[in-house]
């Protein structure tokens, strides 16, 4: 039961984060690459000024998945860097904490290059 | 009939279709909560295997990205995507898709200024303004405990 | 000898003929409802060839080889190609013809090109400037979206008013009087822009271009609309054919039952998810040259006034904030 109230809560707010995703693009005229920045820049927002740690508790992957989740996941990296080494952690904070995140993509990326065949949206239809 | 600007911008709008909100915003939900859910799972396992709280967290965004990455290759992302939009948009799946696709795209362009110059054609703007944010967090941040 | 009107209107006293005409489409084309009126059609959208641009070359080359050959024509009869397609510099195009050794005359026209195209291949031939003129354009899926949007595996929502670019060509050899279809006037239009800046909404930047042209021919041949068995515009699609409605019905003119359009016809809006129709130079070239010059040779149709619609974006100055102009060309095509 526990499980399942543990999964229920990463399913309604990783659903909600991406339901104000989608609600953005209906209604307004933000195009996607503009959502995504916003949603970044809102997690390092809201990570620093405290109020994405209480909802990573409560939801887990829920809050961690979705984009604002590396915003937070940046500011996070960030703090404990300043704290450490001072203003120099300004800059290297944020890289050193979603370094894995971004090169996992890259390294994806360049690996479906070399093994996949170019994708064709008409084949879909 | 001459119209302005203001009045074609009217006609237009009237009669352009809105779209399927009833639709679009149930999938969104659905689609993204559940790849919340299969991290969930996967950090779960990793916790299981007895692997540290911060690792966890970092392998199970590496693990979403190349599930991604190759659900992008095979061309199954994109077609999920059609009807999930920001459920397949917002999570960091999204983001490894936006960055896989062009890599695929522009390999007719070669591996240099194809695959490697375009690779961030779509993400880059995410990652360049997420760190902008955190450095300002950071100066402010060092700044404030000064006093 | 062409004679000129008013408001860009050119009446062609000789009324060339359009010797042949064929169209080449993909795979979802032909499983459109015009399907069976192409002359090629791949399963493939790469149509063998290694990247998009080549696929696209390859593509209109199909299309002008059918209608060289379904004349019984040569390459070498030819005095001038005038063809477009929608890649930067006019690549598919160019690429597609270097080998033919003919006189070549790039058009850029966005999807208008088929219009464009075959109007200038008529004025030129009716002035005796030339024997035989291809009038020839082509778009492919692929080519176009990795240039205007994005790559073939990003995952994106097309909005409600978006357009499909059309995997298409179609060729149209046009010569002296003969047989029917004839081409009895056209008219050159001008850029109509007002103001729309989605695009994902082409069919309203167009409309009121074709408004614009179709009124103008009316206007200057003195016709009214029902002297035509069809007023086919280029690829406004359904919310570009809607507007165009509401624009006539303001002048107390109802068009849409002469009226039909090529974004509309190519597709099955039950089966195929294209939301708004089709787009793209193929759509109205591979709809006219593969089913309306049919038609209209064997007299189903008497009069057609095919006016094809471009949306003249460019994705750097749309990015800037700048609205998308239209532009409309009508040709008046009939078999009497």
């Amino acid at each position: 039961m526990e499980i399942f109230m543990e999964y229920l809560k990463t399913f309604l707010i990783g659903g909600l984060f991406c339901l104000i995703g989608q609600l953005l693009i209906d209604f307004t005229k933000l195009t996607p690459a503009r959502i995504l920045v916003s949603y970044v820049v809102a997690g390092v927002i809201m990570g620093a000024i405290g109020w994405y740690e209480p909802i990573t508790d409560f939801a887990g992957a829920g809050a961690t998945v979705p984009l604002t989740g590396f915003g937070y996941l940046l500011s996070k990296g960030v703090k404990q860097a300043v704290m450490e080494k001072g203003l120099l952690g300004a800059f290297t904070g944020g890289l050193e904490a979603s370094a894995g995140g971004i090169t996992a993509a890259v390294i994806a990326g360049l690996i479906v290059a070399l093994l996949f065949k170019r994708g064709d949206k008409t084949k879909q239809m | 009939m001459k119209l302005t600007e203001k009045e074609y911008s009217y006609l237009t709008k009237k009669i352009s279709p809105d779209t399927k909100y009833y639709k679009t915003l149930p999938t969104a939900f659905i689609i993204g909560g559940l790849i919340c859910c299969i991290g969930q799972a996967i950090g779960d396992l990793y916790k299981y295997l007895g692997i540290n709280e911060t690792d966890t967290g970092t392998l199970t965004s590496i693990t979403l990205v190349f599930l991604s990455a190759f659900l992008t290759g095979a061309g199954i992302y994109g077609r999920i995507a059609k009807s999930a939009g920001a459920g397949t948009l917002v999570p960091i799946t999204g983001f490894a898709n936006a960055v896989v696709s062009p890599a695929l795209e522009f390999k007719t362009e070669g591996y240099i200024l194809g695959v490697g110059a375009k690779i961030f054609i779509i993400a880059g703007p995410v990652i360049v303004y997420g760190l902008a944010a955190s450095v300002i967090y950071g100066v402010i941040l060092y700044i404030t405990q000064l006093f | 000898m062409s004679e000129y009107l008013n408001e860009g209107t050119i009446i062609l006293t000789t009324e060339p003929s359009v010797y042949s005409y064929a169209a080449a489409g993909g795979k979802m084309e032909g499983d459109g409802p015009l399907g069976s009126c192409f002359d090629y059609i791949s399963q493939e959208s790469d149509f063998g060839e290694s990247t998009w641009e080549k696929s696209e070359s390859r593509l209109q080359q199909l299309a002008f080889s059918h209608a060289l050959s379904k004349g019984g024509i040569s390459e070498g009869e030819l005095s001038f190609i005038f063809a477009g397609d929608l890649q930067n510099q006019c690549t598919g195009s160019a690429y597609g013809i270097r080998d033919t050794g003919i006189p070549f005359i790039g058009l850029y026209g966005a999807c208008s090109t088929m219009a464009e195209s075959l109007v200038l291949a008529s004025i030129f031939v009716d002035n005796n400037a030339a024997e035989y003129c291809a009038a020839l354009t082509s778009s492919h899926f692929c080519s176009a979206e990795r240039q205007f949007r994005f790559p073939e595996t990003y995952g994106g929502q097309r909005t409600p008013t978006a357009q499909w670019t059309v995997t298409g060509s179609g060729c149209a050899i046009v010569g002296k009087h003969n047989n029917p279809p004839y081409i009895k006037g056209v008219t050159i239009g001008k850029i109509v822009d007002l103001g729309i800046k989605d695009a994902n909404n082409m069919g309203a930047a167009m409309a009121p271009a074709a408004y614009e042209t179709i009124k103008s021919y009316l206007k200057v041949q003195k016709k009214t609309v029902n002297d035509f068995d069809l007023i086919l515009t280029g690829d406004l699609g359904s919310v570009g054919s809607e507007i165009l409605y509401e624009l006539f019905r303001k002048d107390g003119v109802d068009i849409s039952t002469v009226h039909n359009d090529c974004g509309l016809m190519i597709y099955d809006f039950e089966k195929q998810d294209v939301h708004a129709g089709g787009s793209g130079c193929g759509c109205s070239a591979s709809v006219l040259c593969g089913h309306i010059l049919e038609r209209v040779k064997k007299g189903e149709l008497k009069n057609v006034l095919f006016a094809a619609t471009g949306a003249l974006m460019s994705t750097t100055v749309v990015q800037q904030g700048e609205s998308i102009p239209g532009i409309s060309h009508a040709v008046h095509i009939s078999c009497e």
